[in-house]
């Protein structure tokens, strides 16, 4: 690996761990969708704040960014209070006029800034090491890197300051409002976070990554645990992998590389949907077929069971009986007698079962829960 | 007058402005529904994720056909769709984060197979990075026959299961109760707003189409409590956002999709505050009315219960202090005004006020008005 490859990478990883912990609680309050809002909108602040300054370096660029994150939030607000329109239509309403707004802008000025709109989109993370920060003759590594090393630090001290509050009003919002958190506070802090994130980020991967790496990791994550500390941990490690996969998946491709991450962020978590331990699609299908099975056993036991000893257990005791009387298929009767059989509840007496000893107790069991 | 003869005998100018007029009368109409059934950022997943469909298309088939492309494109959308559908129902995770994910991951793969086309020697750029953001500009005819032709089809379903759809929008219990098949009504519904949002990819671009299915819906709904206006009104009001929006494009050299949903969040502006009963505008002028009427008929029966203290005398004018003391000078000012030249209250001398026998009479009756209400259990 050369050393731009591995600086590729090294920006990856940090933008992929700074984007994950806002995701978190994002997703945790169902508001994953503001992830998308906020990383259109904050194109306007920056060439609002571009307007100001007149320099694509300057660090008032992120601020005027977060202000303009907010200030979607806010409107989103605004009109979703008039009454008139739900919720997802004023999200869905303000952010294109935002970012409108914003594109029509850069591309009157096209002539004159680089500034793209396609790259703000699409991002272009394979430039991140020509842009290198060289405070005083020295050279420190890219800018990307120092900009989202400090958004990551950011964020990881302002998640383990706040972390009480921030769980409080995510899992349980009347409880942190009686605490006495403000949750306009919470939430307007939550919200800058993400837009200085979602700005730190879109110069190196776009604005359509940013939603991939704040969203796709905990989603994945939410599916393998129910603690938040191992969720927020979990959703660091994935978005890594992801960046790292991606980068080596757009190589092997010859494509875009923040492209490749959000495919990558797909397959992950599809892998987790399909194989989660606990709650995977596969796990959850195994455990039903186990059931039915299990099920079956123990209706045939209670049949038994109940006709046993009766003048009419003869009859009701033949196997050919159960089909008819539980509707089963032939073949399923027999695989459902045979497996009885192996586990030592019944005994077969040519065409008629008997129940063991064994057997009588799991059926008195069974018609007891 | 000359913009008008170019949209008449202009080729480009007319065929932007006929396909952007078809585009929007059917994101217009279809899009009514998704405001209704709160699908607005179902759409905007749909949009982005059109985008791996059309580049696939392209891929696989090598062809530019406008049909072929919105094909794909449609096909993309609509699986985009099931799988949200299909996260939500399978696992815990909640649609919010289902619809940003696939947002974001169908974007990103459509990316890497953009990129992939651009870097072969063979088929060159194909203009589908035009699909980003839209380009009116570059529609041809062909696109606008194609369109016109896919969104009649949206329409007329929409029109021939009108009242399934209303049901369903409305009241899906009530629907499933009298037998109507729900999910497959459900699917269908949201397939034709898959249609609406392809047969504008090309014009308004992938990034910005939702906003094209939510706008006129929404500016729509303000005036109108009916289904069948909301509809036709969105569609009109679709088309002239389209229309304008891509000859001031075309004319002003700006991006299409961006000029567009300005124009199209414009009428909505405009719709939310000057509705009539619904609009902000409206609301703030009723609340100062009533504000004004409050405050008169407080400052009346300030005025009775002054003259009451003068039983034997009940001409007995009061200095205006008085009813300075009890209420704010602003109000007390505007209200006299008023009264005075609505007959109730007249002016003895100088600054003292006494009420004319219409005012008592009217100061009495809301007095027993009040008793009545207050008695009343």
């Amino acid at each position: 690996m050369t050393p731009a490859q591995l600086e590729v990478q090294l920006v990856a990883v940090v933008v992929a761990a700074a984007c994950a912990i806002p995701g978190a609680f994002l997703m945790l309050r169902r508001m994953s969708m503001m992830s998308d809002a906020i990383s259109h909108t904050v194109l306007l602040g920056i060439v609002l704040a571009f307007f100001i300054v007149a320099d694509l370096r300057s660090p008032l660029l992120i601020a005027g960014a977060a202000i303009v994150g907010l200030a979607t939030v806010a409107l989103v607000e605004v009109v979703n209070r008039t009454g008139l329109v739900r919720e997802d239509t004023a999200i869905g309403l303000v952010f294109p006029a935002l970012f409108s707004i914003a594109v029509i802008l850069i591309s009157a000025l096209a002539g004159d800034v680089h500034l793209d709109s396609d790259a703000v989109l699409l991002g272009e993370l394979a430039f991140a090491p020509f842009n290198r920060f060289t405070p005083f003759g020295l050279d420190l590594g890219p800018v990307a890197l120092w900009v989202m090393g400090g958004i990551l630090l950011i964020n990881v001290a302002v998640c383990g300051a706040f972390y009480k509050e921030l769980k409080v009003a995510t899992f349980d919002a009347g409880l942190a409002t009686a605490l006495g958190f403000s949750p306009a506070l919470i939430h307007y802090g939550l919200m800058g976070m993400v837009s200085v994130t979602a700005v730190g980020a879109f110069d190196a991967v776009g604005s359509i990554l940013v939603v991939a790496l704040m969203i796709g990791p905990p989603a994945a994550a939410h599916l393998l645990t129910d603690r938040l500390p191992r969720l927020l941990g979990l959703s660091v490690a994935i978005g890594a992998v992801c960046a790292i996969g991606g980068y080596w998946l757009a190589r092997a491709l010859d494509a875009n590389i923040a492209g490749a991450m959000a495919t990558v962020v797909g397959v992950v978590f599809v892998l987790a949907l399909l194989l989660a331990p606990e709650r995977g699609l596969l796990v959850t299908a195994r455990r039903r077929g186990r059931q039915r099975w299990e099920f079956a056993r123990q209706l045939l036991l209670i049949h038994l069971a109940t006709h046993e000893g009766t003048p009419a257990a003869d009859d009701e005791s033949r196997i050919d009986h159960m089909q008819r009387h539980m509707r089963w298929q032939p073949d399923f009767a027999e695989r459902v007698v045979q497996s009885t059989a192996d586990r030592g509840l019944v005994t077969r007496d040519a065409d008629r079962l008997r129940l063991t000893e064994p057997g009588r107790h799991a059926a008195r069991l069974a018609s007891l829960t | 007058m000359d913009i008008f003869s170019d949209l008449l005998f202009d080729y480009t100018l007319r065929t932007v402005a006929l396909g952007s007029a078809a585009l929007g009368v059917v994101s217009g109409a279809v899009g009514a529904f998704a405001v209704l059934r709160r699908q607005a950022l179902l759409g905007d997943a749909m949009s982005h994720a059109a985008l791996p469909g059309v580049a696939l298309a392209f891929l696989i088939t090598g062809s530019r056909t406008p049909l072929v492309l919105m094909i794909g494109a449609a096909l993309a959308g609509w699986v985009a769709a099931l799988a949200v559908i299909g996260i939500v129902r399978a696992s815990r995770v909640k649609a919010d984060a289902a619809m940003a994910l696939i947002l974001s991951v169908f974007f990103g793969a459509g990316l890497v197979v953009l990129t992939f086309i651009q870097r072969q020697p063979a088929a060159g750029k194909a203009g589908l990075d035009r699909y980003l953001f839209g380009q009116a500009a570059a529609l041809l005819e062909v696109d606008v026959i194609t369109m016109a032709a896919v969104g009649a089809v949206a329409v007329l379903v929409l029109l021939v299961l009108w009242k399934e759809f209303k049901l369903l929008s409305f009241n899906p219990d009530f629907a499933a109760s009298l037998g109507y098949p729900v999910r497959r009504l459900d699917v269908l519904l949201t397939s034709l707003l898959v249609i609406a949002i392809v047969v504008g990819l090309k014009t308004v671009g992938v990034v910005l189409m939702s906003a094209m299915v939510v706008a006129p819906g929404a500016a729509a709904r303000q005036w109108t409590d009916r289904l069948g206006v909301m509809v036709l009104l969105s569609a009109v009001l679709g088309a002239a956002a389209g229309v304008a929006g891509s000859v001031i494009s075309t004319t002003a050299h700006t991006a299409t999709g961006p000029t567009i949903v300005l124009v199209a969040t414009g009428l909505v502006v405009l719709s939310l505050l000057f509705a009539p009963r619904r609009g902000v505008a409206w609301a703030r002028i009723r609340a100062w009315r009533r504000r004004r009427l409050l405050a008169l008929e407080a400052v009346l029966g300030d005025l009775a219960a002054l003259s009451a203290q003068h039983s034997r005398e009940p001409d007995h004018a009061h200095h205006i202090a008085a009813l300075y003391a009890i209420r704010g000078r602003a109000v007390v000012d505007r209200a006299l005004g008023e009264l005075a030249a609505q007959g109730l209250a007249r002016r003895t001398s100088g600054d003292a006020w006494t009420l004319t026998e219409m005012g008592r009479e009217r100061a009495s009756r809301a007095a027993r008005l009040r008793a009545t209400q207050a008695g009343a259990p």
